[in-house]
């Protein structure tokens, strides 16, 4: 069976963009925290199921990129736009637009107060309303989806990295957000972690999931980027298919930072 | 310990001291008094407590309301606990339990119990909501963004995500604030209203015998052990879960 089958976001999305195609679209975006420039002049466009990754190096602007497009982050200038509705604007609904967008963070984030199926069905109940039966339902669905089946009812200290990692997607997912951030998703888990998680993304990327991903994994990002963008200073300073950024980028710095890697043996 | 008991009951005056305070006759005749008596105690507190847990939750979640909007909201909390922590429980007892009914205010309640238990709530809010308060701080800032990234509301990610975390891991200091306000239920004596303490006293003044006083202790210690064992078990089960988490 098609994985793209069971996933219920996909129809989602087309059924609530306005269909032309765009799931996100910053434009010209300034963040700054006091005096430093974090991004500065960021502009990106990202297709309905389309993945991009963003690579670069640390304090490049990458998860800052991201805590701007789910709004964690006030921003100086610029606009965003997330299917067809710009959510920049000053009188907003912040709540509803978290909604649509899922991200999912480095530090995994699980409540520790609450068992695997609580988590996941936490938002879904109190932002979304659904009743605790539907939400178990759904939930059930992608935790066995993404073989955590036996761990619903487990608390996230019993749990392993990647485990926990897990969760925190399938917290997101149960959202069916249009959307999905992950932000350096698998730099704290243990190296032997991290190929499951990066396996729940692949799925995810099959099933036609829109993802913007910030991440470190190169090798990853080759396999399974449509689009990769190096940051660098704040701003994109190139991007294109992962084939040509990874094998025959043209600009210095890009040049400069993959050899660094493959210096370092990751890629 | 030993040394103790040895220089205490060689002292000189320790004949007098043991007839003072120690007469089994005068324990065992002024009990049943004193402990129907500290039943007022045990209202006192229960009462108290019951009004002061949620009280000072509230207080200490407006202390923690972000930015300059709610100043004013944050300044009136911070000088409602600084001015109750600062004076002596016995004042504030005193001049509310003497001074509201001296207002002569027809509809102002006139009792010394009432009086007794807004001034001990008073007092204990301000202590207790700081114990919240830090519960609220301890609570990594990330569990509320990852709360608000899921589109929860402010509101819902306090009730849900941080209070319960927050509580959870205060309950050791709350229960030793419990304690503390189980014993400055004494004080509400000074209203002569007949709580263990007060009660203790008239018997000392009938009898001329100190006794009464050891029986008041004692039942203000069998009430309190329990609780502060109690508390104890839950530090060492905290430890033990955090221990576990760290395994894992």
């Amino acid at each position: 069976m098609n994985p793209g089958d069971r996933l219920k976001p996909v129809t989602a999305v087309t059924a609530v963009t306005g269909g032309d195609g765009v799931a996100l679209r910053v434009e010209g975006l300034h963040k700054a925290f006091g005096k430093l420039e974090v991004l500065r002049g960021i502009d990106l466009e990202v297709g309905e199921h389309e993945v991009v990754c963003l690579i670069g190096a640390s304090g490049s602007g990458k998860s800052t990129l991201l805590r701007c497009i789910n709004l964690i982050e006030p921003i100086q200038a610029g606009r965003i736009v997330v299917g067809g509705a710009e959510i920049t604007e000053p009188n907003v609904d912040v709540n509803a637009i978290r909604r649509r967008i899922g991200i999912v963070f480095q530090s995994y984030n699980l409540f520790p107060h609450m068992s695997v199926l609580e988590n996941v069905t936490l938002a879904p109940r109190k932002a979304l309303r659904q009743s605790r039966g539907e939400a178990s339902r759904h939930a059930d669905e992608l935790l066995q989806r993404f073989g955590l089946a036996d761990k619903r009812d487990e608390f996230p200290d019993r749990l392993s990295g990647g485990q926990q990692q897990r969760v925190a997607i399938v917290r997101a997912l149960a959202m069916d957000p249009e959307l999905l951030l992950l932000d350096e998703i698998t730099s704290a888990l243990d190296p032997e972690l991290v190929a499951e998680v990066l396996d729940v993304i692949r799925e995810l990327a099959a099933a036609g999931m829109t993802m913007v991903i910030a991440t470190h994994e190169m090798g990853f990002a080759r396999d399974i980027a449509s689009r990769v963008c190096f940051l660098d200073q704040g701003t994109i300073l190139e991007e294109g298919p992962p084939a040509r950024i990874f094998s025959a980028p043209l600009e210095p710095r890009t040049q400069q930072f993959l050899q660094r890697i493959v210096d370092a043996g990751r890629l | 310990m030993t040394a103790v008991v040895v220089v205490v009951t060689r002292s000189p005056g320790w004949g007098a001291f043991k007839a003072y305070f120690l007469d089994w006759s005068i324990y065992r005749d002024s009990f049943p008094e004193i402990l129907h008596a500290f039943w007022l105690n045990v209202k006192l507190f229960c009462v108290a407590e019951a009004i002061i847990l949620p009280a000072a939750l509230f207080l200490a979640v407006l202390r923690s309301l972000p930015g300059p909007v709610f100043f004013p909201i944050r300044a009136l909390a911070i000088a409602y606990a600084d001015l109750f922590r600062g004076i002596p429980t016995i004042l504030v007892i005193s001049i509310l339990g003497f001074g509201m009914p001296a207002l002569g205010l027809s509809w102002l309640p006139q009792s010394e119990f009432f009086w007794a238990v807004v001034a001990l709530v008073l007092v204990y809010t301000a202590y207790v909501s700081e114990v919240y308060r830090s519960g609220i701080e301890s609570v990594h800032p990330s569990q509320e963004a990852a709360a608000r990234s899921l589109g929860l509301s402010r509101g819902q990610s306090l009730r849900f995500v941080v209070l319960p975390q927050a509580v959870r891991r205060v309950i050791p200091p709350l229960l030793n604030d419990f304690i503390g306000l189980q014993k400055d239920t004494a004080l509400v004596g000074t209203l002569g209203v007949v709580e263990a303490f007060k009660q203790a006293q008239i018997d000392q003044s009938a009898t001329f015998n100190g006794t009464p006083y050891l029986v008041a202790a004692t039942l203000f210690v069998l009430i309190t052990i329990p609780l502060a064992r109690f508390t104890d078990v839950l530090i060492a089960r905290d430890r033990r879960r955090q221990q576990a988490g760290r395994l894992a």
